[in-house]
């Protein structure tokens, strides 16, 4: 399986770490709401079909991506940064710095 | 009442093997039964054994979307084994061993069970200190452990490496004689035709398609051989957990499905007559009757519904199998394959009624369902039946990770791809 870094190009999967279902949402550090917590730990869509989940490109630049994944065919329809202030890094290579 | 035996194999052996009855019925479904279990499976067969013989439920229907077996109980590597830490899952699993150990005999059918002892590696001093604390525990609730040396071990598996200059040098292990292996499809034909002959219903090539609702109550299925109403509708679709309980309109579970592959190799002369673990990374090998050897190793790491594995786990598995047995690098890989495994997240099952009403609910079985098959549909149809619990599955609720209540063996957390 081949995942397109926006940053890197097309890589091998075994440079990237799975981080899971990209939905869930956490609550704010302060928050007391236990209900909210408990689906955030422990519950997962776990769709048959397009699955929206975050990768790490740990043995490359090292970003967060968010990838839309077929979870019967594996084919990948969308990566994009999983943070929107990764711009920075691409700006860094225009730059052309090392 | 048996129908097999020596008299039996004789007798149709003398008349041409033409008086077989087939192992199970293909009956239609009827428009209503008592309860319905959904997969036909390993769990959902036994599920269905065990509600006819133990408490006398035999209006029943087994629902199966393919064949009988094409899931997860015939792409299992067979190991049946009950060494476990923490007190839920021992006892459970030490009453799955007591089931297997008289299997055969209960089924009339020869499930091939053969305890040739499973053997976990240890390869530094604090992972030796941790098997024998959880050999202590198995001992302690009565299971049997017996702590191996490394010349123990040599003794007991020649070809493997426990030089010192192995990549990970083997100090020691932790043994359980008790288990073993059987052969997966017997176990699926046996429970099939055991509930058959009492009467449940199994209906292959029948997919469910929905509920049936009055309410928030379950009331059927609509599948695609018809409606099919019921008062108890049991689920046991292991991977399959997420997709079925989204047609119940419940989206979020605390279940990943992922793919765990397995291998066989070509046949070999014996070599190894236990199930070996490997300390240092996730790898398992045994060999079976005909010979081949039958290995895996970790998840593929990510959410998958595919039946089949990528090559960066068959590498790592293979990488593994050689820091064990250097000697097997030229033995030729026949074939490998995947199942879907519904991941929980604490790593260990649910078995429990709800969450809905009429509804029965049995998955989270990791990759570690094959061994559980016997003691999941007893401890299951006692739910049905009883609508209440078992002692043995009173702690696998869906509800104790919102409790507090999570029983992890391996310490692992919410990561379901880790356990």
């Amino acid at each position: 399986m081949l995942i397109t870094c926006p940053y890197c190009g097309p890589r091998d999967v075994i440079e990237f770490s799975y981080q899971g279902d990209g939905n869930r949402a956490r609550p704010q550090p302060a928050s007391q709401n236990l209900d909210a917590w408990n689906a955030y730990v422990y519950d997962r869509l776990n769709p048959a079909g397009d699955h929206n989940e975050i990768w790490q490109h740990s043995g490359g630049c090292r970003a967060h991506l968010r990838v839309v994944r077929n979870t019967l065919t594996h084919e990948i329809s969308s990566t994009t940064f999983a943070r929107g202030d990764h711009k920075s890094a691409a700006r860094h290579k225009a730059e052309g710095k090392s | 009442m048996a129908e097999y035996s020596a008299f039996s194999l004789l007798k149709n052996a003398l008349t041409g093997n033409k008086d077989w009855k087939p192992a199970w019925r293909k009956p239609d479904p009827k428009a209503s039964y008592d309860v319905i279990v959904i997969g036909g499976g390993g769990h959902g067969l036994s599920t269905a054994y065990y509600l006819a013989k133990e408490h006398g439920i035999t209006n029943v229907a087994v629902l199966e979307k393919g064949w009988l077996g094409s899931g997860n109980v015939g792409r299992n590597t067979t190991a049946v084994r009950s060494n476990y830490l923490l007190p839920a899952n021992t006892r459970f699993y030490e009453h799955s061993m007591k089931l297997w150990e008289n299997l055969s005999h209960d089924l009339n059918y020869n499930v091939m069970f053969s305890q040739r002892g499973c053997l976990n590696l240890a390869h530094t001093p604090a992972q030796f200190d941790d098997l024998a604390r959880r050999g202590n525990a198995m001992r302690h609730l009565g299971v049997d452990a017996e702590l191996m040396t490394t010349a123990d071990i040599a003794r007991l598996v020649p070809a493997l490496d426990v030089s010192g200059s192995a990549r990970f040098p083997v100090i020691g292990g932790l043994m359980q004689r008790r288990a073993g292996t059987a052969r997966h499809d017997a176990v699926a034909w046996g429970y099939a035709r055991g509930a058959d002959r009492r009467g449940v219903d199994i209906v292959e090539n029948c997919e469910v398609t929905g509920f049936l609702r009055d309410g928030d109550r379950i009331t059927g299925v609509t599948t695609t051989r018809g409606e099919i109403r019921a008062k108890k509708v049991a689920l046991a679709v292991a991977g399959s957990t997420g997709r079925v309980m989204q047609l119940a309109g419940i989206d979020h579970m605390p279940i990943e499905s992922h793919v765990l592959q397995a291998f066989v190799s070509e046949s070999l002369k014996p070599i190894i007559d236990t199930i070996l673990t490997f300390g240092m990374g996730h790898f398992y090998i045994s060999q079976s009757d005909k010979g081949g050897l039958v290995y895996g190793g970790d998840l593929d790491g990510y959410n998958s519904y595919a039946q089949r594995g990528s090559l960066p786990i068959v590498d790592e598995v293979m990488s593994e199998m050689l820091a064990l047995f250097p000697g097997l690098a030229r033995v030729r890989m026949l074939r490998s394959w995947g199942g879907v495994c519904d991941m929980s997240m604490d790593g260990s099952p649910i078995i429990t009624t709800g969450p809905l009403p009429g509804m029965y609910l049995n998955c989270g079985w990791c990759y570690g369902g094959f061994k559980a098959t016997p003691a999941s549909g007893w401890c299951f149809a006692w739910t049905i039946a009883k609508d209440e619990p078992h002692e043995f599955n009173a702690p696998f609720t869906l509800d104790r990770f919102y409790r507090g209540l999570v029983i992890d063996d391996k310490g692992q957390g919410a990561t379901p791809r880790m356990h």
